[in-house]
Order: C-alpha cells, then sequence, then structure tokens
C-alpha cells in the first residue's frame, strides 16, 4: 500500500463513518460505538483485501465476508455502499419499514452481505462452515469474520474455534474487534475474555496481535501474515470504541444509542474536519 | 398371518443418505458426535471424505451448515431431536431459518420412545419448536419405507427441512411402491364416522384403532400426515366436513405439534371436535420404550376411547 492508496483508504473510512453516522441519526436507533471501531478493518478487507465484484454480488469464487457482531451493520452499510454495491443514499432508510438495511445485517435483503447475522456467536460458525465448504466443494475463496470481543463471550465461538483448527482452515480469518467495551461495562468488568490471544492460541489458532486496528499498515500487515497461515488465523485488533467522534470514543453509553440533532451535528462537522484534513 | 417387519425410522434415514450418496455428490453430511446412534455413521463408512464430525457442538453445527448452505451447497445435519431442535433453536431459527438456507436437519431419537435414556432425551417438544419458525417444513415418518423416500423428497425441496426420526423398531406400514409427497396427507382408511389423523409411530397404532372401532360397528377414516408443516389443510377440512370429528395422534406433546396444526385449520375453516392424543404436558421417565408407550397411552386402544369421546362431542 503506496501512500496515495492509504491516503484513499483514509477517506473511504472517513466517509464511512458519515454514513454511519447519519444513518442511525436517520433512524433514531442503532450501535454507532462499535460501528466505529470496526471501520477501518472492513474498510481495508472491501477496499484491498477481498475479491469481490460490486456488479456481481453472488459471484461464486468471491471471497466472503461475515459480520459476526452484527450490530456493526451500519459499518457494513456504509463501506458497500462506498464499494458500489448500493447508493449512498441508502444508509439514510437504515432500520425504516420497507428499507433493504434492516438492523442487523440480512443476506437475502442486501447486495453484499454474505450471511446473516446479529444474533452474538453465529457468525462465527457460519463463517468457519462457508471455508469449509470452499475447501470441500471448491471454488477457492477465503472467509473474513470480524467478532466483537464482548461477542466472544459466547459459548459457540469456542465451538466454531475448535473445529475449525481442528479441521485446519487456513483460508479462515477473524478479526476481534477489541475496543474492550460491551453493553453493560468494559469487559474486563461484565466478563472478561482476556487473554484473548492465549485462547485462539490454545485453540490451535495463527494469533496476530495488532496493537491499533484503526490503523491501515497494522491491518494490511497482519493480514499477509495471516495469508502465509496453514492454520486458521485470528487477529486481536486492539480498537477505539466510537473512533472518530470525540464523545463517542472509549464511550459505553454510545453503544447502542443514537445521537440527537445538536450531537449529531457535532459528530458531522467533527468528521467532515477530519475528511477536509485528509485533503 | 404374514409377520410384520419392524425397523426404526433412523434406519431409513441412514440408508437413504447412502443411497443417495452412490447417485450424488454434492451434499455433505454432519453429525455432532452421535453418528453410530442416528444412522449417519453408515454413511461416513462408505463416505468418510463427505462427512464432518463436529463433535459434542450442535449451536455450532447448525451455523457450520449454515455457512456451507450460504455458499450454495448442501448439507445435513445430525443429532438428537433434543439437542437439534432444543438445544440449537435459535441457531436453527436465526442462522438457517430466518435466511431460508437449504440445510437438512435429521433429528433422530425424538419423542418418548427413546425409552431407557429418559426425560432428558425424550424430545417431546421439537415439533412445536420447528413449527414456530416461517418456512420450515417438517416431515415426521411413519416407517422406514416412509422416512427412505422423505429424505429424497427433502434432497429436491427449496429452505430448511426438519426430518424427525425415532430410536425404537416400529412395524413397516408402507409398500414399496408407496408414493411419498411433500405436504401431503395419505388417506389409509376410508371411513366417515370419525377421523383418525395421526404421525409417526402413532400410525399404526391408528390403523389398529380403525379395526378396535370396526368392531364396534365405528367407521374411522385414517389419515397418515407425515408432513406437519406445511400441513395438508385440504385433507383436514375435507374429514372435518364428511366424518364431523376428529382425533390427532402423536408421540409428543399436545402443545403445539400435529393435534395444534390440525385444531388451528379445523377451528378457522370448519369448526368440529378435535381431541387430541399425546403427552399430556409432562415429562418422561426411564424404562423399556414399549412399555413406556403403554404407560403413556400411546396406543391403539387409546386412540379408539379418543375416537369415542371425539364422536360424542358432535354437535
Amino acid at each position: 500500500m503506496d501512500k496515495a492508496e492509504k491516503l484513499e483508504l483514509k477517506k473511504v473510512a472517513c466517509r464511512a463513518r458519515m454514513g454511519i453516522i447519519e444513518g442511525i441519526h436517520a433512524a433514531k436507533a442503532g450501535h454507532p460505538g462499535g460501528s466505529l471501531s470496526c471501520t477501518e478493518i472492513l474498510t481495508y478487507l472491501y477496499f484491498k483485501k477481498m475479491k469481490v465484484d460490486p456488479k456481481n454480488p453472488k459471484w461464486e469464487e468471491r471471497d466472503r465476508f461475515v459480520l459476526s457482531k452484527g450490530h456493526a451493520a451500519p459499518a457494513l452499510y456504509a463501506v458497500l455502499a462506498e464499494r458500489g454495491f448500493f447508493d449512498p443514499k441508502e444508509l439514510l432508510n437504515l432500520r425504516q419499514i420497507g428499507s433493504m438495511l434492516q438492523g442487523h445485517p440480512d443476506l437475502k435483503k442486501i447486495p453484499g452481505v454474505d450471511m446473516s447475522t446479529g444474533s452474538l456467536g453465529q457468525g462465527i460458525s457460519a463463517a468457519v462452515g462457508m471455508a469449509l465448504s470452499s475447501k470441500h466443494f471448491g471454488p477457492d475463496f477465503k472467509v473474513y469474520s470480524v467478532l466483537g470481543d464482548g461477542e466472544i463471550e459466547e459459548g459457540q465461538v469456542w465451538e466454531a474455534a475448535m473445529f475449525a483448527a481442528n479441521k485446519k482452515l487456513n483460508n479462515l480469518v477473524l478479526f476481534v474487534d477489541n475496543n474492550n467495551l460491551q453493553i453493560d461495562g468494559s469487559v474486563d468488568e461484565v466478563n472478561s475474555p482476556h487473554p484473548i490471544d492465549k485462547k485462539f492460541e490454545a485453540f490451535g489458532f495463527n494469533v496476530i496481535c495488532i496493537d491499533d486496528g484503526n490503523d491501515f499498515d497494522k491491518i494490511e500487515d497482519a493480514l499477509s501474515k495471516a495469508d502465509k497461515s496453514d492454520k486458521p488465523t485470528a487477529i486481536i485488533a486492539k480498537t477505539v470504541k466510537g473512533k472518530g467522534v470525540s464523545y463517542m470514543e472509549n464511550a459505553v453509553n454510545w453503544h447502542g444509542a443514537a445521537p440527537n440533532d445538536e450531537l449529531y451535528e457535532q459528530a458531522m462537522a467533527e468528521l467532515k474536519e477530519a475528511y477536509a484534513k485528509l485533503g | 398371518m404374514e409377520e410384520v417387519k419392524s425397523v426404526a425410522t433412523r434406519v431409513g434415514y441412514g440408508t437413504a443418505l447412502v443411497e443417495l450418496g452412490k447417485i450424488r455428490d454434492d451434499f455433505i453430511v454432519m453429525d455432532a458426535d452421535l453418528a453410530a446412534a442416528t444412522q449417519t455413521g453408515k454413511f461416513k463408512k462408505e463416505f468418510p471424505d463427505r462427512f464432518y464430525d463436529c463433535g459434542i457442538a450442535e449451536q455450532n453445527m447448525m451455523g457450520i451448515a449454515a455457512g456451507i448452505a450460504a455458499t450454495g451447497k448442501k448439507v445435513i445435519v445430525s443429532s438428537f431431536a433434543m439437542f437439534a431442535a432444543g438445544r440449537a433453536f435459535e441457531q436453527v431459527r436465526n442462522s438457517i431459518g430466518y435466511p431460508h438456507l437449504n440445510v437438512i436437519i435429521g433429528a433422530t431419537h425424538a419423542g418418548i420412545s427413546v425409552g431407557e435414556d429418559g426425560a432428558t432425551h425424550q424430545c417431546c417438544e421439537d415439533i412445536a419448536l420447528m413449527r414456530t419458525i416461517p418456512g420450515m417444513t417438517i416431515i415426521n415418518p411413519a416407517d422406514e419405507v416412509e422416512a427412505r423416500k422423505a429424505v429424497y423428497a427433502a434432497m429436491e425441496l427449496d429452505g430448511p427441512v426438519y426430518m424427525r426420526f425415532g430410536r425404537l423398531a416400529v412395524p413397516v406400514v408402507f409398500d414399496e411402491d408407496y408414493k411419498f409427497e411433500v405436504g401431503k396427507g395419505t388417506q389409509l382408511k376410508e371411513g366417515n364416522d370419525v377421523t383418525i389423523i395421526a404421525t409417526g409411530l402413532m400410525v399404526k397404532e391408528a390403523l389398529e384403532a380403525y379395526d378396535i372401532l370396526k368392531n364396534e360397528g365405528i367407521n374411522a377414516r385414517v389419515i397418515n400426515m407425515a408432513t406437519i408443516k406445511p400441513i395438508d389443510k385440504d385433507i383436514i377440512i375435507k374429514a372435518a366436513k364428511e366424518t364431523g370429528a376428529i382425533v390427532t395422534a402423536e408421540e409428543h406433546s399436545v402443545i403445539g405439534g400435529l393435534g395444534s396444526a390440525v385444531g388451528e385449520v379445523v377451528g378457522e375453516e370448519y369448526p368440529v371436535p378435535v381431541v387430541k392424543l399425546g403427552v399430556y404436558d409432562t415429562f418422561g421417565h426411564s424404562g423399556p420404550a414399549v412399555k413406556l408407550l403403554d404407560e403413556f397411552g400411546l396406543r391403539a386402544a387409546n386412540i379408539a376411547e379418543k375416537a369415542k369421546k371425539a364422536i360424542s362431542l358432535k354437535k
């Protein structure tokens, strides 16, 4: 990734953040905190990593993506729109009656969504199933999935991890969006999943830790290491919940709340300023 | 008298998987450490490269199946009814049902006739649970022949299918030329005094109840309802109109199963008495299966009693 490419990715991520905030504000509901924390991961995957074709979203050979932390749907929708799967104007219909943009991702309704998710712990199993399907039936593709750090408190995550390692699904790459906050508080206080890296290691994964999951260079580096693995990979990415909107950053109360008009204006002003600075 | 062969429906399921495996290779079979019991072990032996064991992790198995199906491939997953429909209910609902994916769930060891394992394994709620999932097809075969034919039919369906099989060897009811059709009830005996609608191992009991009633001068119609969802409304409404009273018989809770499904149709379309025979809101317990069926009143004599009650309720 050269400088120009990285700048372009930063711009995409910033526009996606605006899309997230606009959609959630219009819906008066949604999950901004965990959407903003994984925006760079999704942006990198859809713009630099994954083999996809927005004109042919069901292309059989495409790489798959499963948003296991399905409540970060606004981030996925914003990135898919940026990538050309549908008109970004759709983002304003988030969570509305008749809209394809359901509160959580729906594979039947939304072009580019590979799996319906929302009930935590379930997406990872579907991702594992897709990886197994590729190994068994072909064609060759990779499967990427993003999990929340709170989500991995679900037992099903570890059932899936055990299976993926046992079946040597090295075409599976998981991200744990480690923003350290869940609805009831910090993950350490609620029911600590730490140490996350050692758990995935013990389950037979190739584990890569990155100390800034909102940094494109670090995401790129981790993903290229994942490509060389003979095991499934788990990338434990330290991120900032609410990243990019000052009052949402590291604030647990912005897990699942929409900004009022005043705070919406402030968030958009901050994001527009950040965008302008990118040049 | 010709001796009737007894075979468990799960055996028909296992046989059909192997037969299908020989003629097509576009599907995977999975189990959760119960391959010998569910009979998927036969497929595993024959086609080890097309069989995946998920270990004791049914929730993950349902999710993996959803993922495979989401790539456009066919998959059959097996466990006991208790764990497939019960433990993994929400995975079936959200990962398979909501996206309407082509997953066949082969659930064995359903009902009280599990026997000695007792209440924790005697699933009498699975039909009720699966019936609430939009787009789910539910098939509960009466014997080994129907079980085999139903597996073939399920492979051709679009969307999720829940197939219910038993552990206990039960008498074979159907000939090899029996034609199974998803969503269609089959009238096995003609009669106009009352209709017995039965499913699973209760079909054989219903046929015996027909004889009991016949000896008492009552002409019962007998219908095999293998597909519980989508339910065959036409055959039910016709029975309500022509016989004026219905008995349902199932090895399942009377809450939410076949009896409820029939009652819903009759209540809305052509109200006549519907008397349900099944497990009455109670847990099972350990014991030999055949004795449990006696104890829980899942026998021909019990159906005949309920039939007379239904007739007495006619206006």
